[in-house]
């Protein structure tokens, strides 16, 4: 809520280096490993008067054919560490990073979030993925695989205990020693660091299926997701909101933050011709080819991204194998695809960028406040992640021109009121349980 | 490999804990006012305090020159995130990012983390050998310049210059390549401190240390300990002159009188072996000389110096014993470099990978 009461729209921002939506060889882009370029970003979105700053994982360099993907933005920090030295350079932002518990034991991430909570003066976050395939495990000491809902009891493990280790420090500053011995995890001793700034760091959930929401009512301070449009927005919000009574929670307990992107232009016609050119930009010719050898688990390198698509089907079962459970049924996906490009006669690369567009603002400054304004107070989000499409200065824009116009319009903050990421969120602090 | 010997001073921030980012900003601050090597912090999952990493990447941004060297235990940690934070430490210092190797001996930490019992130090050391092993590959696995954002082809990187590294230890394997690209220096300075490591210890720094921490009682005995660590360097096939040795000391500047210390050469003062390591207890200006002996002697490469009261022994390290040391031209009064690689007269490891391409 805003000093007046009226409610507030929550702001982070996620540093672009992943995923399609990077138009990574634009001529304005920078490097993605360079600290410069997260300073960068990091002090524009606390210009903004953001909530967060939010950064990604990824525990193996993802391949294509048995060989590393090269059209992606490949390679990053890690990313407690890098939010450590961007907690020198910022005074009130949050700073969240997305670790795996599958890949982690619980005392050492729990110290190790702490430790970024006390050197950020209570900003740290933790975005909780549970992701436990056995392509990753071949980095990892014991590269097990658990199945899909005994990954979210290890991770309901993996938070419960991180959270005993950070209250078990009186507030009187006595250490006191934890005993747990679960199904997954058995930890014995004292904790080494004292109750941080914010009791808990954070803690932010993505995933998306019944077990996932479940997590996220039962544990989670945010949600991020990926309903951007409204529609589907209002469905996850309502639905996953419902769940938090049976955890004894409030609805106002739990923020729902989908990501979402943006482009502005000085009329809407412009921001129109720049989101088709950003479009452009993501989807390569050979990013549209390989984009297609993912859905149809076939290589289509002697494909012209110019021409149509392929007369032959897909291949489930390499599809499969790819791509892991969850990548839906690619012959569905093929004749959707063949349908919307004989109706709208599109190449193969103008089917991939119509098909898997995600562009969720588009417009004058003024349209985009106004659109993202009202999400807030109709039970569809209660803020967004904002994804730039470019690395360093693709929040600039956004902080300088729409930021003071959602103030205007009275649904963001002028100022951080408090100093800490849960205060920013409006998030009570922990109860200490002694 | 011919070089001007220089001497080499880092100093230890360890002291009672303490959790706030001020501390040891100041300390480090200060330190870099002394323009020394480097500092280190220790670690270790039962000891009270902040991860030291986390602590050094917090200071990285208000320091422009200094070594950042984070001691980072490798028995209950995955090699894979070993490397990517050390890498990543690099990264935000531009260039200053060492690693302390450190183990987990104790049965306190093996239960912290249920998963293993304690095992005896031999065993700890041959295996942190290893991670040292997988890690400085896995800093190798991006060729520098594997980045190429190449805008005819849409590619971002050449993966011909990134390698799987497929490395099978005795307790654990790594695919790879890393997820960071190569840090800037190639590879983090990697600093391992032999005191309590037994033979096992000594064999792993000779084997993949730049710098080599020891303790003596005496310049004979640094000396032979380093020609030792060299020898032993040799066997493995590196060339003896990549490898720093510091004698460390844990200093106390507390008095103002210098207490007198039997059987050091006639010296009024000096290091007096304790466990687990030497001792100085005297003022910043005898620190000094005693430095200066050591180092003409060619005992040592330098001093890794533990002060017992961080704060006022630092400020009297800096302003007594370094400021004197510069005074008489034996230590640098400026870095001239910007990375601690350079700093130590180290050179930027070439890329194995790369090598072994080019040699096929
Ligand atoms: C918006 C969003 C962002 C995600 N970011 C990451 C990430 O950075 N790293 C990761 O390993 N998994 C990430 N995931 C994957 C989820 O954590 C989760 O493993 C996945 O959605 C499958 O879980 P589910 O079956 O509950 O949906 C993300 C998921 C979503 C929806």
């Amino acid at each position: 809520m805003t000093d007046e009461g009226r409610p507030t729209l929550h702001l982070a921002a996620h540093f672009p280096g992943v995923s399609s939506t990077t138009a990574q060889n634009s001529s304005t882009s920078g490097s993605h490993i360079d600290f410069g370029t997260f300073e960068h970003l990091a002090r524009t979105a606390e210009r903004g008067l953001f909530d967060f700053f939010f950064l990604a994982e990824g525990l193996r360099l993802r391949e294509h054919k048995g060989l590393i993907h090269d059209l992606d933005v490949t390679g990053r920090p890690e990313s407690i560490t890098l939010l450590n030295a961007l907690a020198a350079v910022t005074d009130r932002l949050g700073l969240a990073a997305t670790v795996n518990v599958s890949f982690n034991e619980p005392y050492e991430l729990a110290r190790r979030l702490s430790s970024l909570d006390h050197l950020s003066g209570g900003r740290a976050g933790w975005n909780v993925v549970t992701a436990a395939d056995a392509f990753t495990g071949e980095n990892f000491r014991h590269g097990s695989c658990p199945d899909r809902v005994d990954r979210y009891t290890r991770a309901a493990e993996f938070v419960a205990t991180a959270r005993e280790l950070w209250d078990s420090w009186t507030p009187d500053g006595r250490a006191r020693p934890v005993a747990r011995a679960g199904r997954h995890f058995a930890v014995e001793g004292e904790f080494t660091v004292p109750r941080s700034p914010q009791g808990h760091p954070v803690v932010i959930q993505t995933g998306d299926s019944d077990e996932g929401r479940e997590f996220a009512a039962a544990f989670a301070d945010v949600a991020f997701t990926r309903h951007g449009d409204p529609k589907a927005g209002r469905a996850f919000y309502r639905d996953v909101k419902a769940r938090l009574a049976a955890y004894g929670r409030e609805p106002d307990d739990l923020k729902i933050m989908p990501g979402v992107t943006f482009v502005l232009g000085d009329s809407d016609e412009e921001a129109q011709e720049r989101a088709t050119a950003v479009r452009r930009e993501q989807v390569s010719p050979q990013r549209a080819i390989l984009v297609l050898e993912q859905v149809w688990g076939r290589d289509l390198s002697s494909y012209d991204p110019d021409g149509p698509l392929p007369e032959i089907d897909p291949d489930p079962e390499a599809v499969l194998a790819q791509a892991g459970a969850g990548a839906g049924d690619p012959c569905r996906t093929a004749t959707r695809w063949r349908e919307l490009s004989r109706r709208k006669g599109l190449s193969i690369r103008q089917t991939v960028i119509e098909a898997t567009s995600g562009q969720s603002f588009v417009g004058t400054a003024g349209r985009v406040a106004a659109e993202m304004a009202g999400y807030v107070g109709s039970g569809t989000a209660d803020g967004f992640l904002l994804v730039p499409h470019r690395t360093p200065g693709g929040l600039d824009e956004f902080v300088d021109e729409v930021v003071p116009l959602l103030q205007e319009r009275g649904v963001f903050r002028t100022r951080y009121s408090g100093t800490t990421l849960r205060s920013h969120l409006g998030l009570t602090e922990p109860v200490w349980k002694g | 490999m011919s070089r001007t010997r220089s001497l080499h001073l880092a100093v230890a921030l360890d002291g009672p804990a303490r959790y706030d980012a001020d501390h040891y900003t100041d300390l480090v601050t200060l330190a870099e006012r002394g323009t020394l090597d480097f500092v280190t912090l220790g670690d270790s999952f039962a000891r009270p305090g902040l991860d030291a990493l986390a602590v050094l990447a917090r200071v990285a941004p208000a320091t422009r020159r200094i070594g950042l060297v984070p001691t980072v235990t490798t028995t209950h940690t995955e090699p894979f995130h070993v490397s990517t934070a050390v890498a990543t430490l690099d990264w935000v210092s531009r260039g200053r990012a060492g690693w302390g190797v450190g183990v987990s001996p104790t049965q306190a930490e093996a239960r912290l983390f249920g998963r293993r019992p304690a095992a005896p130090t031999d065993e700890l050391w041959r295996e942190a050998g290893e991670v040292a092993d997988a890690v400085a590959r896995l800093w190798d696995s991006w060729e520098d310049g594997a980045e190429i954002h190449d805008k005819e082809t849409g590619r971002y990187v050449d993966r011909s210059k990134l390698h799987h590294v497929d490395f099978e230890g005795t307790r654990f394997s790594v695919r790879g390549p890393s997820t960071v690209p190569r840090p800037p220096q190639g590879r983090p300075v990697t600093a391992i401190d032999i005191t309590g490591a037994g033979d096992e210890g000594r064999r792993t720094a000779a084997r993949h240390a730049d710098v080599v921490l020891i303790r003596a009682s005496s310049p004979e005995q640094a000396a032979a300990l380093r020609t030792a660590l060299h020898q032993d360097a040799e066997t493995h096939g590196r060339d003896p002159s990549s490898l720093r040795v510091l004698l460390s000391l844990a200093v106390d500047l507390g008095e103002s009188e210098p207490r007198p210390e039997p059987g050091l050469g006639g010296y009024s003062c000096g290091p007096r072996l304790t466990t687990p390591g030497s001792h100085y207890s005297g003022g910043p200006v005898e620190l000094a000389e005693l430095i200066a002996r050591w180092y003409a002697a060619d005992a040592v490469d330098g001093f890794h110096l533990a002060p017992i009261a961080p704060h006022r022994d630092l400020e009297r390290i800096v302003n007594g014993t370094v400021a004197l040391l510069q005074h008489r031209s034996v230590f640098r009064t400026f870095h001239p470099g910007g990375t601690l690689r350079e700093h130590l007269g180290l050179a930027r490891p070439a890329n194995r990978y790369a090598l072994s391409k080019g040699s096929s």
